[in-house]
């Protein structure tokens, strides 16, 4: 099954190294990774689409806790927002084509960032579903480059993703 | 005060007396100020001897080895060394120079990517930018070696860094944020595991290297319950191999009794184990008939990585024993127990009489004459395996093996950090003809530091386990085992090193040489040329069950089943 795990780390040198590593030594399957600065300085954020079964996520939850730069890990289970940024670059040859995209654009809500000559390049957010179905709508038109973010994800209402509070005297 | 300075500071700090090392181009600014400094360092001879020595004096003692090498080729030689104290979980700090931060990357003489490297056999690992950051990176780095479930740390410190003039506070804080071992197991899993117990009919009690700590709680947990105890490979010496409760070690090269008992097991209470597959065999057969697997480890990812728990409890095994320890009960298993008694004197370990000297009869001679009373060390193979059988330690800390990474050639560097963390006493390194050639330079070691050592070399002419295995699957063809046309002479290599040197051939010489051995002021080496065909056994074959354990050689054939 495929889960969307939200991962809050110390923005450290190598920190991205470490949980790749951790993936790909331990055989687990990464479909999409995509990272960034958090609200607190010091601290990213990592969002990472997995599959697998119940217990190759558990042993992925419990393996990214192990490392010392992690600071928490959630599996999206609950309700939340999916969105994966996508950039395609679309081949339109003439007037009739380029109508047709702006059919397909305004289907998906999606926006033009930039108009060249022979091709459009279009912007769209969604959750990986929405863009997977707009890159299909697009390939007949001719498809010269497709960019996604991979997905991140939030949950809804007030759960928020933070430190742990548990402490313990070691 | 430089760097350098800082950092040998922060390791007085941390309590560290001892560093085993090699120097080298890009950690001679620490070897300069080490010239001044009270610590105590080991020169070894190779850097795996170093990080090995570390590891053997950290288990020996329970504090935190301390290993130090320089860049590149030195650093890359701790590599054999961290894997194996990442397997077994022992907490050691290496620290390496690296060239200087200018140069990082550019392909520099003796460069590479250390942390880069050892990332997957590290619990964590630092390249140090600051050289003000060095005293809170020390401080971490220890904190993290040696709490929840130990293992390796490296430092890598650039040149220019360790050059560099420091001008922090060497009264460091920790910043771990994301770094909170949970050490006291949860009141209502123990109230459960203690539950299960009382309801069990065919408890055991498995205990591994996690629990070597934890021997006095578990010493009074089993008695008051009167639990059978089974420990593995790692765990010898958490409970006294001579207690009438012990049944001995499970698994591939483990006793009938112990083995019998998990497969016929109601209820397995597992402490600081991580249910390998040298004990587990085929997971899926594995202990049958346990509706209740109640698993203690302070790693949270090891419960239900193998085997499914039933009652999972996170936390330090020496704090959970303790709170089982005050709900304990003693448990009615006076029918249980007829049945492992029946096996454990139908099948003991047997070392069956042959007219050459055989590895079993050494050891057995050895643990007769010093009363068990020794610090064990081995290498990895059939004299290993050996050592465990006929060699049961009383005390933790006492065997000394490599466990999870089987590294060939830990016995004699494994020897040098114990005799040094227990100055006192006699410390026994079990050694093979192949395993011991591995490290053998750390001779050198013994002799300028005048460790009275004792190396036995079981020399069988053979890398036997493999040997062993061709022999039962490979249709006996012996390919690439074969030492004895090519071994040195021990006993003579020792005395080129000015060790004494003592070799055994026959059978009537055994006695003689046990003494000669046990008698010696310094160190010795010591050579038994033993049987060159002999099997391990009892023996479950790789990916078996308990049920498929064959009890002696299948040359004279008796296989038992559960």
């Amino acid at each position: 099954m495929r889960h969307i795990i939200s991962v809050l780390v110390q923005d450290h040198p190598r920190v991205l190294n470490r949980i790749t590593g951790l993936f790909a030594r331990r055989g687990f399957n990464l479909e999409s990774l995509a990272v960034g600065t958090t609200h607190q300085p010091g601290l990213s954020r990592i969002s990472l689409v997995v599959s697998g079964d119940d217990r190759t996520l558990e042993q992925v939850e419990k393996q990214l806790n192990r490392l010392i730069e992690v600071l928490k890990v959630t599996d999206h289970t609950e309700p939340h927002v999916e969105r994966e940024l996508c950039l395609v670059k679309v081949h339109v040859g003439g007037l009739e084509e380029r109508l047709a995209v702006k059919d397909i654009q305004e289907a998906f809500r999606a926006r033009v960032v930039d108009v060249a000559h022979k091709s459009l390049i279009l912007e769209l957010t969604g959750d990986s579903k929405k863009v997977d179905s707009f890159v299909e709508a697009l390939r007949p038109y001719g498809i010269l480059e497709v960019m996604r973010t991979g997905a991140v994800a939030m949950s809804r209402g007030e759960r928020v993703l933070k430190l742990r509070e548990k402490k313990e005297a070691v | 005060m430089k760097g350098a300075e800082a950092l040998l500071k922060a390791l007085e700090r941390e309590g560290v007396e001892v560093i085993f090392g090699h120097p080298g181009g890009a950690i001679m600014p620490t070897y300069d100020a080490l010239y001044d400094s009270p610590l105590r360092h080991i020169l070894v001879r190779h850097e795996q001897g170093g990080v090995h020595a570390a590891t053997g004096y950290a288990r020996a003692s329970g504090r935190v080895g301390v290993v130090m090498a320089t860049s590149g080729p030195g650093a890359l030689n701790l590599v054999t060394g961290l894997a194996d104290a990442m397997m077994d979980s022992t907490p050691v700090v290496a620290i390496t120079g690296n060239v200087p931060r200018a140069l990082i990357g550019t392909d520099a003489f003796q460069e590479a990517d250390v942390t880069g490297v050892t990332m997957p056999i590290t619990k964590h690992n630092y390249l140090v930018q600051d050289v003000n950051d060095l005293p809170r990176i020390v401080k971490e780095a220890f904190h993290i070696a040696s709490t929840g479930r130990p293992g390796p740390v490296l430092i890598d410190i650039p040149k220019d860094v360790q050059l560099a003039e420091f001008t922090g506070e060497l009264d460091a804080k920790l910043d771990l944020p994301g770094y909170k071992p949970t050490l006291k197991g949860h009141p209502k899993q123990i109230e459960r595991a203690l539950d299960a117990l009382e309801k069990a009919e065919r408890p055991v009690l498995m205990v591994g290297g996690g629990a070597q700590h934890a021997h006095a709680e578990l010493l009074a947990f089993a008695e008051k319950t009167g639990l059978p105890v089974i420990t593995t490979l790692m765990g010898l010496g958490a409970f006294p191999g001579n207690h009438p409760l012990w049944l001995g070690m499970p698994g591939m090269h483990g006793t009938v009794a112990a083995n019998r008992a998990i497969h016929h097991a109601d209820v397995i209470l597992a402490l600081g184990l991580r249910f390998d597959d040298r004990v587990t065999g085929k997971v899926s057969r594995f202990a049958p008939h346990a509706h209740t697997i109640i698993h203690v480890d302070i790693d949270p990812a090891e419960i239900g990585k193998v085997v499914r728990t039933h009652i999972p409890i996170v936390g330090d095994s020496r704090l959970v024993l303790k709170e089982m320890l005050k709900g304990a009960k003693p448990l009615r298993l006076a029918a249980w127990w007829r049945e492992l008694e029946e096996w454990r004197t139908r099948y003991p370990l047997r070392i069956k009489p042959k007219p050459h000297l055989q590895s079993q009869e050494v050891i057995r001679a050895f643990h007769e004459a010093t009363g068990g009373n020794a610090i064990v060390t081995t290498g990895v193979g059939q004299h290993q395996m050996f050592a465990a059988q006929f060699f049961p330690v009383t005390r933790p800390r006492s065997f000394l093996t490599s466990g999870g990474l089987g590294t060939m050639g830990v016995g004699l560097p494994f020897a040098i950090g114990a005799q040094i963390a227990r100055p006192g006493e006699l410390v026994l390194d079990f050694d093979g003809d192949g395993s011991f050639q591995m490290t053998l330079q750390e001779l050198a070691t013994v002799v300028k530091y005048k460790l009275p050592v004792k190396v036995v070399i079981l020399n069988n002419g053979y890398l036997g386990m493999v040997r062993q295995w061709q022999d039962l699957f490979h249709a006996r063809r012996y390919s690439e085992v074969y030492l004895a046309d090519s071994n040195p002479d021990f006993a003579r290599l020792a005395e080129a090193y000015g060790l004494k040197g003592v070799r055994v051939e026959r059978k009537e010489d055994l006695r003689r040489g046990v003494e000669a051995v046990l008698n010696a002021d310094g160190p010795v080496v010591a050579e038994f040329k033993v049987y060159h065909e002999e099997g391990v056994f009892p023996m479950i074959p790789a990916g078996g069950a308990a049920e498929d354990m064959i009890v002696e050689d299948p040359r004279e054939k008796e296989e038992v089943g559960a």
